[in-house]
């Protein structure tokens, strides 16, 4: 519908990227063919184009790129933390100068918008380089005794939600402390990662102190399951991370697993609603809900339920859903077309168990994963969509009438992740948070995220905390 | 005169606050060093350690919610209560361990300090492993520790009365209640401790104590879905796998077995922080605008 407030599209240039026809699988230093010679294609979310094909990593690749990182360890481990400094501060050095070709690739490649990958990824990815740059030589003031030793070789596993955001939760933290790695991308986001191998090229990092070998789960498991691997990070899904952890028992390997999340997001009635539901758009919608930490369930006082709906409605239609590349698109593509019909199929599921579906009346683009901006009232705790983790643009209602039903009601989830608290009252604000069973809790905020502040999740949502001086010990032998 | 005749003791768990003989009925012979019949312990079953989680689970809203000065004064009462009883433990721990009774002494002597050492931290673990994070922008931050929940503990076999108190006291000292696997062989000095926890103000349910076959105990608790965490010292290396993966059914924390030569050597803060989780709260600093907040 056309409005006094259209906008004119602002599409950021993709000129500025290179993006090559194939790529190999980056081990010792090199681009390598995967030794069976497979390949898979990524496609960009929002037009179904092929963007590159890809070699799949086997497992005779996991195995030399292993043996790879485990000649590295023990040179990289023996330099002066100082010098390790330093090319951690140079990688985070090239990632500020590529930063805006980096944001259009993992934009096209991921479907998110850009100024999400401008504004939030980039800036972060290159601040964890510099955070973590900076502990190499100050390890044994860390707090893990004198002399704490790195672990080995690290086997990372991550995401296609944020590509090259976690690829610098993993790296930063195990290169400052002396480990190599070997980390597999996500089969549908695998581009950031190769450049970065580009990047470690440029900062002349020593071959096989850092390895990329794209694939899909069963890389992955191949990678979690090599006996020469001493520690493994995990960030995706809970089912995968059971398996990882059941991989693991009776080995010696270190292991952190970043997991789901079913994040309440509660607003009280003396909440700023202008700002809560600023938050509530930020916390469910940012990424297209792709985010482990996501505000999907929103719990309001039934007081001022319908006032705040109201108001939340009336923001939710000023999103502009579309391309990605556009520097007005607040809503981008879902990553992959699984992942549409996951968020698909529970959306149905809400709907036919009771719940009542509200969708953002907006066009969607013809090619591509699309999903638009979804709330549903009438949503009780035992509905699916109160309980599973959606992963996508589907917030969930609920009320409450007191704080201390709030409280149960955000405890009452397998999940411990993240929550969020909206009130004016500040003793409010810490007894509430005292009393949520979750690693991040935002009050009156959401969604940030910072290298110096530890992330991480209780109960289901995994163990072990990614960021700041909590994130050194996941690398260390302590 | 004739020789009195002494009074036995009628172990029991520890269960909930009180002192319950296994659901089961049974029982198993507990013998010294040398073979001699000492006592009948409970033979624990899964139905008993279901009802330790119970009652674990129960205790943990307060303990954990509890302040940390007021929870180191309750470790250090029962410090004082086992001081006050050392003349049994020096006498269980030599028959259990088949130590002399100078020897036997050390160890208990030991064992009152490391739970003294232990009643110091709950006070001071927030300040060393917490803090506030210097993040790049107008928030408040801060990371403090928070403890996981209900804990299972499969104590060491053979250090019965001080690698026990050793897996212990980090639990509780940290606000998690714990559900105690005895040793299997030397399970006397374990039930006797509950009887001092139960005279030291220690909320009834804080710590939990079962005797029985470790296997047989231990396997319902790794797979327990409301036991958020194992430390499996105790844990022989086949047991301590199958009881690993287990655990990965609702992602316990798990501490692995570590070798330990000599339970007398100072801990560190590695049993504490292994069971703790780290929360961080963050809040917008803003800047004072005509209504004196801004977000």
């Amino acid at each position: 519908m056309a409005s006094a407030f259209d906008y004119a599209p602002a599409p950021e240039s993709r000129a500025i990227v290179d993006i090559a026809p194939s790529y190999g699988l980056f081990i010792d230093g090199e681009f390598t063919e995967a030794a069976d010679g497979k390949v898979f294609k990524t496609v960009s979310p929002a037009s179904e184009e092929v963007l590159a094909e890809i070699a799949q990593a086997g497992e005779a690749d996991v195995d030399r790129a292993v043996q790879a990182a485990r000649k590295a360890f023990e040179k990289w481990s023996a330099l002066p933390g100082t010098e390790r400094a330093k090319y951690l501060f140079r990688i985070a050095r090239i990632i500020q100068e590529r930063s805006r070709e980096l944001a259009v690739l993992e934009t096209l490649d991921n479907g998110k918008p850009i100024k999400e990958t401008r504004d939030a990824d980039l800036p972060l990815v290159a601040a964890h380089f510099f955070y973590y740059a900076g502990w190499a030589d100050k390890l044994d003031h860390a707090g893990f005794g004198t002399d704490p030793r790195p672990l080995g070789v690290a086997g990372q596993v991550i995401p296609w939600n944020f590509p090259l955001l976690m690829l610098a939760w993993k790296i930063a933290p195990a290169l400052a402390t002396g480990n190599t790695v070997v980390l597999k991308p996500a089969e549908t986001t695998p581009l950031s990662a190769l450049f970065f191998a580009d990047i470690c090229r440029q900062a002349g990092l020593p071959k096989g102190v850092v390895n990329i070998l794209p694939g899909y789960g069963d890389t992955g498991a191949a990678l979690v399951a090599h006996p020469d691997v001493n520690k493994v990070a995990f960030t995706g899904s809970t089912a995968v991370g059971k398996e990882i952890a059941k991989t693991v028992a009776g080995t010696h390997k270190k292991l952190t697993l970043e997991l789901g999340g079913k994040g309440a997001n509660i607003v009280f009635d003396d909440a700023p609603i202008d700002q809560a539901v600023e938050g509530i758009v930020n916390g469910i919608f940012f990424n297209q809900g792709q985010v482990c930490c996501a505000g999907s369930r929103l719990l309001v006082q039934e007081s001022i339920q319908e006032e705040l709906l109201d108001s939340l409605k009336r923001r939710l239609s000023t999103l502009r859903l579309g391309d990605p590349l556009d520097k007005n698109t607040d809503i981008g593509a879902i990553n992959s077309e699984e992942q549409l019909s996951r968020i698909t199929s529970l959306v149905e599921r809400g709907e036919a168990e009771g719940a009542e579906r509200w969708s953002l009346a907006c066009e969607l683009p013809t090619s591509g994963y699309w999903f638009a901006p979804t709330l549903f009232t009438n949503v009780t705790q035992a509905h699916t969509i109160a309980r599973d983790e959606i992963f996508g643009p589907v917030l969930s209602v609920l009320t409450f009438r007191t704080p201390d039903e709030a409280v149960a009601k955000a405890n009452n989830t397998q999940y411990g992740l993240s929550a969020g608290i909206w009130t004016e009252k500040g003793s409010r604000i810490l007894a509430v948070a005292n009393k949520l069973r979750a690693g991040v809790v935002w009050s009156n905020t959401f969604n940030k995220f910072d290298p110096t502040s530890p992330f991480g999740g209780y109960k289901e949502s995994g163990f072990g905390r990614e960021g700041g001086r909590h994130g050194l010990e996941a690398y260390l032998d302590v | 005169m004739s020789d009195r005749l002494s009074v036995f003791k009628t172990y029991k768990l520890y269960v909930g606050g009180k002192f319950p003989r296994s659901e089961s009925g049974r029982v198993y012979e507990v013998t010294d060093a040398k073979g001699q019949w000492l006592a009948n312990a409970p033979l624990s079953s899964r139905k008993d350690a279901r009802d330790a989680v119970v009652a674990a689970r129960k205790a943990f809203s307060a303990w954990s919610g509890a302040t940390a000065y007021n929870r180191g004064q309750i470790l250090y009462r029962v410090a004082e209560m086992l001081e006050g009883r050392k003349a049994q433990f020096v006498r269980e721990v030599a028959d259990a361990e088949g130590l002399s009774k100078s020897k036997a002494a050390d160890q208990v002597d030991a064992t009152i300090d490391r739970w003294v050492w232990y009643a110091g931290w709950t006070d001071k673990i927030a300040q060393v492993v917490g803090g506030g994070n210097p993040v790049a922008g107008p928030y408040f931050n801060l990371s403090t520790p928070e403890p996981t929940g209900v804990v299972a503990v499969v104590a060491p076999q053979e250090s019965s009365f001080l690698g026990l108190v050793s897996v212990v006291a980090p639990v509780i000292a940290t606000g998690n209640t714990a559900v105690v696997v005895a040793s299997e062989k030397s399970p006397l000095p374990s039930l006797s401790l509950g009887e001092v926890l139960a005279t030291s103000d220690v909320p009834g349910g804080v710590v939990n104590i079962l005797s029985g076959r470790t296997a047989e105990i231990a396997t319902p608790l790794a797979a327990h879905q409301d036991v958020n965490a194992i430390d499996l010292a105790g844990a022989d290396d086949v047991l301590a796998k199958e009881l690993e993966i287990a655990a990965a059914d609702n992602l316990k924390r798990v501490l692995r077995p570590q070798p330990v030569d000599n339970w007398s050597t100072p801990p560190g803060i590695d049993r504490m922080t292994a069971f703790l989780e780290t929360k961080t709260v963050w809040h917008p600093t803003g800047s004072l605008g005509a209504s004196g907040s801004s977000y």
